[in-house]
């Protein structure tokens, strides 16, 4: 199908940016691997698309002391090649590895992604894993979310009306943290059926993804000694809705698998 | 608020100006506004990769980028990449394997494949399945395009 008509503006600034998405409905374009899709079957019609591709302060991957920030166009192709990333945040580099096929991973960004907060894509729990901040601004000023705050429900984010997200913050890897990721899917780069993103810092943190409206940290399975344990607990995190391939019981199964996997990637020694 | 836009960009080498809808995608563009109808108008929500071309040397579903988005930039299409000689390898390849199905899914997976030819490394054919993953249409298999895109790769004959 064709997109419904819209007005569209290319500003040329943040400020200019986030004036203009100061109108109701106005919507940021970002990568579009997701939005124009939503355009394209009619899902959504807003009235002006505010193509924020091209603005320099949301593009680049920066090392700041103990943090990286990466902008909200950053791509996903650009991710994969980023050494910083493949320095300091091991399990985002293993992460993008299974985000979207190779035409979409040169335009869909790691913002957009954010922003519309698909239940089943991986960013959110990766976010959710390494306790990220996401960098949101709007005509009143910007403010700092905290990822395990920032994902309300399916496709609905902390993000307010007016607002963009401009960047993402995580902090740098720690000696001796370690991490897995973990996902199944029908087809290499289709969004998950189930997914896991793990990371051993201070505390183990087990964010599954394509299990609930949001993406879920498995707190009580986190806590457990061993993998046996662990394992058992997950029924008292996740509680998944079936889809229209796999049943509930076949969800939680195939999270326990992935569990494992991440439990025994995690737990062995270099 | 604008609905139409002048856009000027550069189309298989050649500059072409057009007036468009903003609601306009890239390869409705190409196929409707230019005549060039090598990319395919498929599933319209980028599944099928199908619609692939090239912005600025790299590769995206037509489908999935405004024609507004397109301008200044540079844009190449089966038609012009057959024309330049850059894919004869890989049709070459395609035409011995008969590596076509049913073949609408062939020019986006000819630009797919190309990328992996430009980066000059081998791969196993998992890796080819991998990067052509996005290129999955209706029909089932594609081993005779893993087959000619390995050959192309890894030069075997």
């Amino acid at each position: 199908m064709k997109a419904p008509a819209f007005a569209y503006a290319k500003p040329r600034s943040l400020a200019e940016a986030l004036q203009l998405l100061s109108s109701p409905g106005a919507k940021a374009l970002a990568g579009g691997q997701s939005l124009i899709p939503s355009l394209n079957m009619r899902l959504s019609s807003p009235e002006m698309l505010v193509d924020i591709n091209g603005l320099a302060e949301l593009q680049g991957i920066r090392v700041d002391q103990d943090a990286v920030t990466i902008g909200a166009l950053t791509t996903h192709a650009g991710i994969e090649r980023s050494d910083v990333v493949r320095k300091h945040l091991p399990l985002l580099a293993e992460a993008v590895q299974h985000v979207a096929h190779a035409a979409i991973r040169n335009r869909g960004t790691i913002g957009g992604s954010l922003a519309l907060a698909d239940p089943a894509a991986e960013y959110p729990a990766c976010v959710l894993a390494l306790e990220a901040v996401l960098l949101v601004a709007s005509g009143k000023g910007a403010r700092r979310v905290k990822a395990e705050d920032f994902f309300k429900g399916l496709f609905e984010t902390d993000l307010r009306a007016g607002e963009l997200l401009t960047g993402v913050e995580f902090p740098v890897a720690a000696k001796g943290e370690r991490s897995a990721f973990v996902e199944l899917a029908r087809r290499q780069g289709d969004y998950a059926i189930v997914g896991l993103a793990a990371r051993r810092a201070a505390t183990l943190r087990l964010a599954f993804f394509g299990v609930g409206a949001t993406p879920v940290l498995a707190r009580h399975a986190a806590a457990q000694q061993t993998l046996r344990k662990a394992s058992e607990a997950l029924a008292r995190d996740l509680d998944p809705a079936a889809d229209l391939y796999h049943s509930a019981a076949t969800k939680l199964h195939l999270a326990r698998v992935l569990l494992e996997r991440a439990w025994n990637a995690i737990s062995t020694s270099h | 608020m604008e609905r139409d836009f002048d856009i000027t960009l550069t189309v298989n080498g050649v500059r072409v100006q057009r007036r468009v809808e903003a609601r306009q995608h890239l390869v409705d563009f190409l196929r409707e506004d230019l005549g060039l109808t090598g990319a395919h108008a498929g599933c319209e929500h980028g599944v099928c990769g199908a619609c692939t071309v090239r912005v600025d040397g790299e590769i995206v579903r037509g489908c999935l980028m405004l024609a507004v988005q397109a301008n200044g930039r540079r844009v190449d299409t089966i038609e012009g990449l057959s024309d330049s000689g850059e894919l004869a390898a890989l049709q070459k390849a395609f035409h011995e394997r008969n590596a076509l199905q049913c073949g609408f899914c062939t020019p986006g997976m000819l630009l797919a494949a190309q990328e992996l030819v430009r980066a000059g490394k081998k791969c196993t054919r998992e890796e080819i399945r991998a990067h052509i993953s996005g290129n999955y249409c209706r029909c089932t298999g594609y081993h005779a395009i893993v087959d000619a895109i390995e050959q192309v790769l890894n030069g075997q004959s």
